[in-house]
């Protein structure tokens, strides 16, 4: 059992937790990720490290319900345990595991979306602990989704926070803002864009006609993690590629997001006929027309 | 009676099994093991001994269930294997130790295989357990993975007085036997669960949720944690593709995703993860695990097409599974190869592009080679598509260990009756040497590496 050490809700939907996960904090870098599985009848869930604390033993998680588990995962408090915890998962980024010499020349932007800025944070803050200061653009719909503000102030060269509506930061996409700092007369020699699989499509098309190299970090649907189902398969140029072992970060220029982001809807109508349930309860007997509750 | 038959072993009925997943064969009760073992000659010179890769005392556990010493029986089968409920039910005993005995020659063989199962399960009925070592020896082993080659090693070392710990990538102990094999041919609970429970019964620790290369390396297994030795039994889990247009749409899975969904994660069963089961599936390949997936397809409810490029003669799998599928109502196309996977506007797969095949001469592996037939595509109408084409050793382990050698099929190369392999005090067995093979031939691996490890460390 993995003992849940701090839970917090950074906003309305998303949700921070510390985990005792002893072989994990000891091994895991920026880039990794971890599987978590609530009990004995959940889900394996993939989750972007986003901290950690080697002394503590300790790692960070945030989420973002979009399922039946994640949602059930929300009611974990401090001092609950996870069934299984399981990593660190995946390939460090290539920033931390390049030579750090190199890495000191290059002017780096990171472009973080939505809940995307949690596994921005740990290499942002990787590099600023490395002598390294980089740009990053933080994202979100509307002003209470922004998370991590403060963190990321302390660890980044500039902050630049814009929000779809204009309510906090700069208004537009984070797309708009790249292209203003590029006006601005920035330059950048490497892009990580971390978020929502549609933001960092868009973010790709951009830094593309800017030639900036872009790496970003895949999310698609998996079940063990380790290689071994292929549910994670990804088209990244020529080749097919598994999320899980080859990546989780890969040549943004070369991924296939429209094929990706059909694969991720894979199971939509499944896990939300399971949110259905869970959110009515007891009081579900049908109405999502299948579950065979109407008959 | 007659001699020349084996006594008949009531199954569920085809029709009733198609819908569930209880086990297909119900085994034999007491009487019936002991009028089968009564068929036994007792050859002074048993063939069957020398068909089993782990040398089990087969005419002498026989002996016992005739005279109704079930528990010699189980004792006497426990000096050789630490799976015996498991073997009785999964090894191909047609082409071992069955396929050796003398009164094949003339009619049927002795049912060595539902015997050996018989006994297990008597043993676990009866809860009688094998005894841990008396004299620990005060060294310890690691063990990578718990599937057979790991459980089996592991229990050889444990009854040698070794202290050993396997670590598990998976959140549950059993490798194989738990996502890969389903319930109706292996049931999880009631055989697999209580082997391991076997196995730990002999003092063996288990951790799951360890990924040797990522959690934890080898080397530091060896230098940080005091492990003088260790064993890799890590598998062949990586799934193969065809590389044909279409596989990457929805609806396409490889064999291992379906089986992980419905046998580890429990789909099945109703528990959190989904599995897509489609009304018209189409699994690709020939082999034990093609079978397992169009088996477990079936029974969530499909129409299920076995798609395999050779005749029925070729086909990898074992008889008795085809037998069984067929039973079941699955639909062979045999001498057909997929070409194309149809795609509908939203990504989800409509269909399968296929063509005949026929065959030509032998290849490599000594079966006829199959050869397209110019003009002969056709199209099959399909929402699911498993590919069961065949799987690698992961190669996270082999590039993670400094010295440990591995061949172009990343495979470990390792010594076959040791297990020594290019590192000193790392050995290794089963499908992560010999890539994907049967949970005997890995458990006849364990065995061996287990004694390796042991002369190795008697030595140091």
């Amino acid at each position: 059992m993995y003992q849940i050490v701090k839970s917090e809700k950074l906003n309305a939907n998303i949700y921070l937790m510390v985990v005792k996960a002893p072989r994990v904090a000891k091994h895991c870098l920026p880039g990794q990720f971890l599987i978590v599985k609530m009990d004995e009848e959940g889900e394996r869930i993939p989750l972007t490290i986003c901290d950690y604390d080697r002394e503590a033993e300790t790692i960070t998680i945030v989420f973002q319900p979009v399922g039946a588990s994640t949602e059930a995962m929300t009611a974990l408090k401090a001092g609950d345990c996870f069934m299984d915890v399981v990593g660190p998962l995946g390939n460090p980024s290539e920033l931390v595991t390049d030579d750090l010499e190199e890495t000191k020349k290059k002017k780096i932007l990171f472009v973080a979306g939505g809940v995307g800025t949690a596994p921005v944070y740990p290499q942002v803050k990787w590099l600023h602990e490395h002598g390294i200061d980089a740009d990053v653009i933080v994202g979100a719909k509307t002003k209470d989704l922004i998370i991590l503000e403060k963190e990321m102030e302390a660890v980044a060269g500039n902050l630049y926070i814009t929000t779809d509506d204009g309510s906090y930061g700069r208004s537009g996409m984070v797309t708009k803002v790249i292209e203003d700092l590029v006006a601005e007369g920035k330059q950048y020699d490497v892009c990580v864009s971390i978020g929502p699989m549609i933001m960092m499509k868009f973010c790709c098309l951009t830094t593309k006609k800017f030639n900036i190299p872009t790496i970003v970090s895949m999310n698609p649907i998996m079940v063990d993690g380790t290689g071994m189902c292929g549910a994670c398969r990804l088209s990244v140029g020529d080749e097919i590629k598994f999320a899980c072992v080859d990546g989780p970060e890969f040549d943004g220029h070369l991924v296939n997001f429209d094929e990706a982001m059909k694969r991720q809807q894979m199971y939509k109508t499944q896990e939300g006929r399971a949110l259905l349930k869970l959110r009515e309860g007891d009081t579900h007997h049908g109405g999502c027309g299948h579950c065979g509750g109407d008959k | 009676m007659d001699m020349m038959k084996r006594v008949p072993i009531s199954e569920q009925d085809a029709k009733v099994r198609a819908t569930n997943f209880e086990e297909v064969c119900l085994g034999y009760t007491e009487d019936e093991a002991v009028e089968e073992a009564g068929r036994c000659l007792n050859c002074k010179n048993p063939m069957c001994v020398s068909g089993c890769p782990v040398s089990i005392n087969i005419p002498a556990f026989i002996e016992q269930v005739k005279n109704r010493n079930f528990e010699k029986a189980y004792e006497i089968i426990s000096e050789s294997s630490s799976l015996p409920a498991v073997c009785g039910r999964v090894c191909p005993q047609e082409s071992q130790c069955e396929g050796k005995c003398i009164r094949g020659v003339k009619g049927e063989a002795v049912a060595i295989g539902k015997l050996e199962r018989f006994v297990a399960d008597w043993a676990a009925k009866n809860n009688v357990k094998p005894q841990p070592a008396k004299e620990k020896l005060g060294k310890k082993v690691a063990v990578i993975g718990s599937g057979p080659a790991g459980l089996t090693c592991a229990g050889d070392l444990a009854k040698l007085g070794y202290d050993v710990t396997i670590f598990e990538a998976l959140h549950e102990a059993g490798g194989v036997l738990v996502y890969g094999i389903p319930e109706f041919r292996l049931p999880k609970e009631k055989v697999v669960a209580k082997e391991v429970e076997n196995v730990k019964a002999l003092g063996v620790k288990i951790e799951t949720n360890v990924i040797i290369g990522k959690s934890v390396t080898i080397d530091e297994l060896m230098e940080e944690e005091g492990f003088e030795a260790v064993f890799i039994g890590s598998g062949a889990g990586l799934p193969r593709f065809m590389g044909i247009p279409g596989e990457n749409a929805n609806g396409v899975f490889s064999a291992n995703e379906y089986l992980t969904r419905n046998n580890l994660m429990k789909a099945f069963k109703e528990y959190a993860t989904p599995i897509h089961t489609g009304k018209k599936v189409v699994v690709v390949g020939g082999g034990n695990v093609a079978m397992d997936a169009a088996r477990t397809a079936l029974r969530l409810g499909a129409e299920v097409h076995i798609v395999y490029r050779r005749s029925e003669a070729e086909l990898p799998a074992r008889v008795e599974e085809v037998h069984h599928a067929k039973e079941e109502g699955v639909i062979f196309n045999l001498l057909t190869n997929p070409t194309e996977i149809l795609v509908n506007e939203e990504g989800w797969v409509k269909g399968i592009r296929v063509i005949k095949m026929e065959l030509g001469e032998p290849d490599a592996s000594g079966r006829r080679r199959p050869v397209e037939i110019p003009g002969s595509e056709f199209e099959v109408e399909a929402d699911t598509v498993i590919m069961s084409l065949g799987t690698s050793p992961n190669p996270l382990i082999t590039s993670t260990t400094k010295g440990l050698e591995a061949n172009k099929k990343k495979c470990i190369v390792a010594e076959e009756e040791n297990g020594q392999t290019s590192k000193e005090g790392v050995f290794a067995g089963g499908d992560a040497v010999t890539g994907a093979a049967t949970v005997i031939l890995a458990m006849g691996a364990g065995k061996a590496a287990a004694k390796g490890i042991h002369e190795y460390l008697m030595k140091k």
